[in-house]
């Protein structure tokens, strides 16, 4: 049987992590760097606790790729959050029992996510672009409402465990994250599911035509990473012990950066959860060096927009020669349709 | 019978009183849902008569809290408060109409509002209409580089304008190294530009009448102002008919930092005092006060008259709240509500309106 | 051979290129990464660290300032820190920052009373002496508190400000900012119970305005006040955002000697509204000197000098001798001072140092 030119094309091995290649030697840049520029900076504990300050909000870059990867955004996961934890906060000082409140700022975060998915659907005129921007403004404007200035908090002693505690010697959120790291990877790589946000991704339209239940994908997306919004707020809440209507400030732009440094594209339809993953603990380290060094906060401003805008740029330079012009491919008198179906159901994610 | 598509001036389809009458459908009985029918065939129109009746409910309801929401003074207050977020508006307006978006305008403003004062309080006999030029240039810069990362190298709005929020942002606070320019450095013809009045009318609403001037000619009768709109309805089809959709797009954020770039000297000179945490997240105002003003952001949609009415309202909602004791934490929430509230009530209508203009096809 | 083999070719020659290539750079890096000797860096000063609440904001830098000098002259290492944002979050993540440094002693204005408990608490059980400035952590958190002085007093003088400009009598109202700190709240405490008194039972508080530090809010929250209050006399504005925006309004509405303004301002954004007569004379303390305070706490405390308990006396420099008192939320606390008048005598002196 003939191959078709997707298959030839298609890189192959090693070739295909191109991008989670750079990105570990951009790591391992970062940290020779960092090593040289503090002598704080290497020991075990960096690797092992460092972690713990930006794990949090990698939560979120999870649902993110997926996100991304459909061809939407969401910039209203850091006011999920904060919602999801300010009303944890209320109900547990209302009385309600910690493990209850913990239930309910993932149903909180999960709704809201329910809301962003279910206004997609049934407004498929609006962008997501747009529907998240009001509904970040609704979701935060809620937890002012709840608890205006104040702070709330007063959790029972072994609710800092989360954020703060270790198994052994490994940080409880590393574990955590890395289970939900791979729940993620298999439902991205291994199931139906994960086909599916490929395929809409890719082309709407056709999924749509082909019968395949678009909405249920992008409303299954949208709870996911509401859900993870709730986990987040569970973390960043238990870090400081108390919460405001002000948490999380900022914490899409950085979930946006992670995912969209590691490698998936805004164009959507590829991408892997590799890079993103990577990314996370790149910029993660990346910002604890700089922080050793002191280095001002209007500084990593302008650093952060700039990786931000970089790597979308270099992403867009080094797209798939496939979604060049057909022209560049060769004359196609070797299609052979259908087939063993097999260049469908393989996972069409390239990377970068 | 040929098909009849009436294109407005304002770009919609649908037309105002496109009096041939449906024959089968729409045997109302009653003169009411004729009249309502009348009204509601242009949706566009309905639009505006909705937002205008809104204003006066609303400002009726003000008064009755307190008689002193439409006294000259307020009124005035409330006119010179709405002028910046209205000349955001109009840059907004094309941003959005091109299916973009600007999250960055806050930042530029600040970079725009920070340079010019500092310029101005090492130098306090430089003309205002310098700070003016200069203020505009920043603006311009930053809006074209915006435009470029848009256009040429196919950078998601959102994205770009994210960066750029933040890399202005971090530039406004390295250049004022911290510190604030307080209203003794700034030179009276600085202040003046804002709060200064010429023949007994503010300048700040001579400025707003101004730019509005130009933005209708612009937008409405020459021909880059009507290629902003068939970029923003169909970009493939754009480029298909020659029209160069790169250099549209590049042209509408180069105007929206221009303005913000514009916005922010009177920002600064207005309140007397240019800060680094100058206007943060004032960006979600103006696009609220944009798409309550009809401004659909699916493209392709909105009018002048929207925005100033979507101003207005906005305007009005932010002096009203201090008055009628509305607690202020309530301020965000219903600003997302009224965002939300108009961006599906603009889908809603125009759905309406398609509806309505494939009916009117008389085959 | 067709094309699309021969491009294939070229690629995977290309890539085995690569392979090589990126494989030697990682070990290379890899290898640096292990063999850095830590002999290149020079022995340190002690580092004593001071973290404000976020950038941009002048009054900070100040307090910074006089941080640094005072450290610097006493042979030490100082450490400015400010997050971008007025966030909890952000300052956590700069004190693990200096944790990691290893500083002897971290002196925190804080975002949040509560939040901060956690990481403090941490830096703490590592030997770092934690002590907070100007917006006070949780006693828990901290050592002691550095004040900038007492809150009674700074009520008691602004309504004693607003009775002498109104007259003896009158209608008055307080634009705040946000609460978010605990200083504003805590004066407007004792504002109100000095109002109580019987000497001020003409003296009216109207209303009390948050203008969220936000320029624009402020003077829409001013315009209201003046709007519906048209008999209103006094404003008391204890925010450096609030006071310059309301002497603004002012201003602009030419409503010099009938509508008075005081509170807590800075220098420099306060003297042309002192000047022109918008308001009589206001007050603060220099921020200056309250880093410049801070600066000896930390490093007494680092000495072993005092312990941060009531009673505990030590030199602060220039500034003098200083004892510890009972602070009023169960904690200790240092008052700089009485707060400072700046009126039309002195404003041209000051406002160029903040």
């Amino acid at each position: 049987m003939e191959k078709t030119s997707i298959d030839i094309n298609k890189p192959r091995g090693l070739h295909q992590y191109q991008w989670e290649i750079f990105l570990i030697v951009l790591f391992l840049a970062v940290n020779v760097v960092n090593s040289f520029l503090s002598p704080y900076y290497l020991t075990l504990d960096t690797f092992v606790s460092t972690p713990m300050n930006f794990l949090d909000k990698a939560f979120l870059v999870l649902p993110m790729t997926m996100i991304i990867i459909l061809g939407n955004i969401d910039v209203s996961v850091g006011s999920i959050v904060a919602l999801s934890s300010v009303l944890m906060a209320v109900s547990y000082n209302a009385g309600l029992p910690m493990p209850l409140a913990m239930v309910l700022a993932l149903v909180v975060g999960t709704t809201c996510g329910f809301i962003n998915g279910f206004l997609q659907i049934k407004f498929k005129e609006l962008s997501a672009t747009i529907i998240t921007l009001s509904t970040m403004t609704v979701f935060r404007g809620i937890a002012y409402v709840i608890l205006e200035d104040r702070s709330a908090g007063k959790f029972p002693s072994w609710f800092s465990f989360l954020a703060w505690g270790y198994i052994g010697k490994i940080p409880f959120i590393l574990i955590v994250f890395a289970l939900t790291a791979i729940v993620f990877a298999v439902l991205l790589h291994r199931t139906r599911f994960g086909r599916m946000v490929y395929a809409v991704g890719s082309n709407r339209t056709a999924c749509e035509y082909s019968g395949i239940r678009t909405d249920r994908i992008i409303l299954g997306v949208s709870m996911l990473a509401g859900l993870m919004a709730g986990f987040t707020a569970l973390f960043l809440t238990s870090r400081m012990g108390s919460t405001r209507p002000n948490v999380a400030l900022n914490y899409e732009l950085d979930a946006i950066a992670m995912t969209v440094l590691g490698g998936i594209s805004t164009n959507g339809g590829k991408g892997r959860i590799t890079g993103p993953l990577i990314s996370i603990f790149l910029i993660g380290f990346l910002n604890y060096g700089l922080g050793l060094r002191n280095v001002s906060a209007q500084v990593l401003l302008i650093i952060l927009g700039f990786l931000l805008i970089l790597s979308v740029l270099v992403q867009n330079f080094t797209d798939r020669p496939a979604s060049i012009s057909p022209k560049k491919l060769s004359a196609p008198t070797h299609r052979s349709d259908a087939g063993d179906g097999s260049d469908i159901h393989e996972n069409s994610a390239q990377g970068g | 019978m040929q098909l009849q598509v009436k294109m407005n001036a304002d770009g919609s389809s649908g037309g105002g009183g496109n009096g041939r009458p449906q024959s089968s459908e729409h045997q109302s009985s009653s003169l009411f849902s004729s009249l309502v029918k009348r009204l509601t065939r242009n949706s566009e129109a309905f639009r505006e008569l909705g937002l205008l009746i809104f204003i006066v409910l609303l400002a009726a309801i003000f008064q009755i809290r307190n008689p002193k929401f439409l006294s000259v003074a307020n009124i005035k207050d409330l006119l010179a408060n709405t002028a910046i977020l209205s000349i955001l508006a109009v840059g907004m307006m094309m941003v959005i109409i091109t299916r973009g978006i600007d999250l960055s305008i806050g930042s530029t403003m600040a970079l725009s509002g920070m340079v010019t004062s500092l310029t101005v309080s090492a130098n306090p006999d430089i003309s205002p209409f310098l700070s003016l030029a200069q203020g505009m240039a920043i603006g311009l810069a930053a809006g074209l580089v915006i435009g470029v990362l848009v256009a040429y190298f196919k950078i998601l709005p959102i994205i770009a304008t994210l960066g750029l929020m933040n890399i202005l942002r971090g530039l406004t606070y390295l250049i004022s190294k911290g510190k604030w320019v307080s209203a003794y450095q700034m030179s009276a013809g600085f202040k003046n530009l804002s709060t200064g009045t010429t023949f007994g009318i503010n300048n700040l609403i001579l400025f707003v009448i101004g730019i509005y001037i130009l933005y209708t000619y612009f937008i409405n009768q020459t021909r880059t102002g009507r290629y902003i709109y068939a970029v923003g309805s169909s970009p493939e089809t754009a480029e298909l008919i020659g029209i160069k959709r790169k250099r549209i797009i590049l042209l509408v954020y180069a105007l929206m930092g221009l303005l913000a770039g514009l916005a922010g000297v009177l920002w600064v000179s207005k309140f007397a005092s240019a800060q680094g945490d100058t206007a943060v997240g004032y960006e979600m105002n103006v696009i609220a006060a944009t798409v309550l003003g009809g401004v659909s952001v699916a493209g392709g949609r909105g009018k002048v008259s929207g925005i100033l009415l979507g101003s207005i309202l906005f305007g009005i909602l932010a002096n009203a709240l201090p008055l009628i004791n509305i607690s202020p934490f309530w301020q965000q929430f219903i600003q997302g509500l009224v965002i939300l509230a108009a961006i599906i009530s603009n889908v809603l209508l125009q759905r309406r309106n398609d509806r309505l203009t494939l009916k009117k096809r008389v085959i | 051979m067709r094309e699309t083999d021969q491009i294939f070719m070229k690629i995977q020659l290309k890539e085995a290129d690569m392979k090589r290539t990126i494989t030697v750079v990682a070990l290379v890096l890899l290898a640096l990464t292990l063999v850095i000797p830590s002999s290149v860096f020079a022995a340190e000063k002690a580092k004593f660290a001071i973290v404000f609440k976020n950038t941009g904001n002048p009054y900070g830098e100040k307090q910074l300032e006089g941080f640094k000098v005072g450290i610097e002259e006493q042979g030490f290492e100082a450490i400015l820190r400010s997050p971008d944002l007025p966030t909890a979050e952000a300052q956590i993540q700069i004190i693990e920052q200096l944790i990691a440094q290893k500083v002897a002693s971290i002196c925190i204005v804080g975002n949040d009373y509560d939040a901060l408990t956690p990481v403090l608490k941490k830096a703490s059980a590592q030997g770092i002496k934690v002590f907070s400035l100007d917006s006070s952590v949780n006693p828990q958190a901290r050592l002691t508190h550095v004040n900038q002085a007492d809150s009674e007093k700074i009520g008691q003088t602004l309504i004693k400000a607003a009775y002498d400009m109104s007259g003896g009598k009158g209608e008055i109202a307080i634009l705040s900012a946000t609460s978010q700190a605990s200083n504003q709240n805590i004066w407007i405490d004792f504002m109100k119970k000095e109002l109580a008194k019987p000497e001020y039972k003409d003296l009216k508080l109207v209303k009390i305005a948050y203008g969220d530090d936000l320029r624009d809010k402020s003077v829409s929250e001013t315009e209201g006040l003046l709007r519906s209050y048209p008999n209103l006399k006094v404003i008391i504005a204890p925010t450096t955002v609030g006071i310059a925006a309301a002497g603004k309004v002012l201003t602009d509405k030419g409503l010099k000697g009938k509508v008075f303004l005081t509170g807590l301002g800075l220098p420099s954004e306060m003297a042309e509204y002192i000047n022109n007569g918008v308001c009589p004379y206001m007050f603060l303390w220099n921020p200056i000197d309250v880093g410049y305070l801070g600066s000896y706490v930390g490093t007494a405390l680092v000495s072993g000098k005092i312990t941060g308990k009531v009673g505990d006396k030590f030199s602060a420099g220039r500034l003098g001798n200083y004892t510890i008192t009972k602070a009023p939320d169960g904690g200790t606390e240092v008052l700089l001072g009485p707060p400072f008048k700046f009126d039309k005598s002195n404003i041209e002196d000051w406002k160029k140092v903040y």
